[in-house]
């Protein structure tokens, strides 16, 4: 075996490098294809939805789908409604009550984290904000349901057991920790000086903050608004369990609405057959939701590109 | 200092307000201060939000659940009577998605985390693959199960089973993982890659045997992280298609299959009071599994900074 492998040791040898070689050039190949997962994803997203957005817009005409103030899809014959007005004010509802109880508590919480916490509470206190943010949407859901509503009725009795005000609340209180460790983040980048030199004009802390600070970092601090409410728009869960599946155009926060995904949710959910229009109008709803939040997600793109402070 | 400053500093009104455009320096130093005590207890009070409702939530679940979790609830299906319900089917389906997804998404992310820092150019096409990463990050989830139904599910027939889930799983957390490895990889000093190249070692020998270790616990943390999320993630898996009930475990990957979540929310949604008590016990469970896998990822990630140490 030994003069074997002495006879053949240099075959051997330039056999082995060749073998490396074709290993080390095989390799970026491989991972390029592991990178382009991600392209065929979003090429797989939007083709789908919009191959079968046409055929849905082939049963129901596009100006019908978009100026509609009826969405009675998941009725029987001749009374479907393919208006989709109704869920998309169901879903704004929601978000701008979320956007109300979330920006405040929010923004407040990142000016609080990164300006006044005292380091020893700033430990405890973010490790929290990331567990409420790694809790599953349906606990929240759950939390809503039978926490909030009970809750929220005891104040309002009329109030059915699914309404908007629930789902708008928890939804807030969901993105909560986004808006805040996102604009945190922008705060906390704003450099040292520009804060020493209004200390050293005799400012007091709050007007560091809201007159230094929050300006300097303004354009994060709305692109974390832009995305929390583009969550809330997506949201699903909760808004499912808490908001009802009445589709109605209404601003009443107390009623029960439908938001986009709560009704693709219910469709997916019901009995209802492949190909039919009312399995299309999922996907012409989701790419309606598509649309919403990748317009707010590019507006949040750009904000912090476009207005950001270089120091 | 100007004028009306020092004038504030000394406690008194500045005697020619007309000539003051700023409004504070209008304004006396001891209503200043009080202003900014008053703000400091409302931010205070805005962070203690988060922490109160989290309380509430828990005590909430523990109050509903508690007395409803035993060992029949975790070894028993699902049933139209409450008190002989159980979780088994969605724990193991649960189990299954995550055993399934762990490793593609591991692979994928950690595979496009290495192109991305190691191999690619700074051209247009690294920076459209970026720009891919981060906007699909912002995708709804429910938007990732009509992608599962669609190609998963009805184009590659895999039909609802834990392996279309899984799929449709990686896909969603995927831009996770690869941020979170990008991160890792990034923060490798290039010292390290240079004194390996240095040594003779090939491109591909210096990321397998020096940057990968070096990185590793942020990559598995990164992973976990995300996994914890896909454990918890509800609409896409009923997009996919797994609502029905279930009753028995699967056996392998091409079975039918349901998760804890979608349990919670059906449970949720019944009439009877005694299923959302249901609900609140397999809630106390999904908890347990996220602590867990929080768990785990700390001690994974101390494991290996010890090696490297």
């Amino acid at each position: 075996m030994k003069s074997a492998a002495g006879s053949v040791g240099m075959n051997r040898f330039r056999k082995k490098r060749t073998w490396r070689n074709t290993w080390e050039g095989m390799i970026p190949k491989l991972l390029l294809l592991c990178a382009l997962i991600s392209i065929l994803t979003t090429l797989g997203i939007v083709f789908t939805l919009i191959v079968e957005t046409a055929s849905f817009f082939q049963d129901v005409p596009f100006v019908q789908f978009i100026t509609g103030t009826e969405w009675t899809a998941l009725f029987h014959g001749s009374q479907q409604q393919f208006g989709v007005l109704p869920l998309i004010t169901g879903t704004l509802l929601v978000t701008m009550g979320a956007a109300m109880v979330a920006i405040p508590i929010g923004l407040a919480s990142a000016i609080y984290l990164s300006e006044y916490a005292p380091d020893g509470l700033r430990r405890v206190l973010k490790p929290i904000l990331e567990i409420l943010a790694g809790i599953p949407t349906v606990v929240y859901g759950f939390f809503a349901f039978t926490f909030v509503t009970p809750l929220l009725r005891n104040f309002l009795p009329e109030m059915g057991v699914f309404n908007a005000l629930s789902a708008s609340i928890v939804v807030g209180i969901m993105i909560i920790p986004m808006i805040a460790s996102l604009s945190e983040d922008a705060m906390s980048s704003v450099p040292r000086g520009i804060r020493e030199a209004a200390y050293a004009m005799g400012s007091t802390k709050l007007e560091v903050s809201l007159k230094v600070v929050v300006p300097a970092a303004l354009s994060g601090i709305i692109a974390s608004f832009v995305l929390g409410l583009s969550r809330a728009i997506g949201e699903t869960m909760i808004v499912t369990l808490a908001a009802g599946a009445t589709p109605k155009m209404t601003f009443d926060p107390t009623e029960s609405i439908q938001t986009m995904t709560a009704y693709m949710v219910q469709a997916a959910m019901g009995d209802i057959s492949f190909g039919s229009t009312v399995y299309k109008s999922i996907y012409a709803v989701g790419m309606t939701l598509f649309v919403f939040t990748l317009v707010m997600n590019l507006l949040a793109q750009y904000i912090s590109r476009r207005f950001k402070e270089e120091y | 200092m100007s004028a009306e400053e020092v004038l504030i500093h000394q406690n008194k009104r500045p005697k020619a307000p007309a000539l003051l455009t700023d409004h504070d320096g209008d304004r006396r130093i001891g209503t200043r201060k009080m202003l900014n005590q008053i703000a400091h207890g409302l931010f205070l009070l805005a962070t203690l939000v988060g922490v109160v409702v989290l309380a509430v939530l828990l005590l909430d679940i523990f109050k509903m659940g508690w007395k409803w979790l035993n060992l029949d609830f975790l070894n028993s299906f699902a049933s139209r009577f409450p008190a002989q319900s159980g979780i088994k089917a969605p724990l193991w389906g649960s189990l299954w998605l995550i055993a399934v997804t762990a490793p593609l998404t591991f692979i994928f992310g950690v595979g496009t985390a290495i192109y991305l820092e190691e191999y690619a150019k700074k051209n247009w096409f690294s920076r459209l693959i970026q720009l891919n990463i981060s906007n699909l990050a912002g995708v709804p989830s429910i938007v990732f199960g009509i992608l599962g139904l669609t190609l998963f599910v009805r184009q590659m027939k895999l039909g609802q089973s834990v392996l279309a889930g899984a799929l449709t799983m990686t896909l969603l957390i995927l831009p996770i993982v690869i941020v979170a490895a990008r991160e890792a990889i990034s923060s490798v000093p290039s010292s390290l890659r240079q004194a390996s190249l240095a040594m003779g070692a090939t491109r591909w020998q210096t990321i397998y045997k020096v940057v990968l270790p070096y990185s590793m616990p942020g990559i598995l943390t990164g992973t976990i992280l995300a996994l914890s999320r896909a454990i918890g993630e509800t609409a896409p898996l009923i997009m996919v298609g797994a609502v029905t009930f279930i009753y028995f475990t699967p056996g392998n990957v091409f079975d039918a299959f349901t998760v804890l979540p979608i349990q919670i929310y059906t449970w949720t949604g019944m009439p009877k009071a005694e299923f959302q008590n249901l609900a609140g016990a397999g809630i106390i469970v999904l908890l347990a599994i996220l602590l867990t896998m929080n768990a785990l990822a700390i001690i994974l990630r101390n494991k290996y900074q010890r090696r490297n140490g």
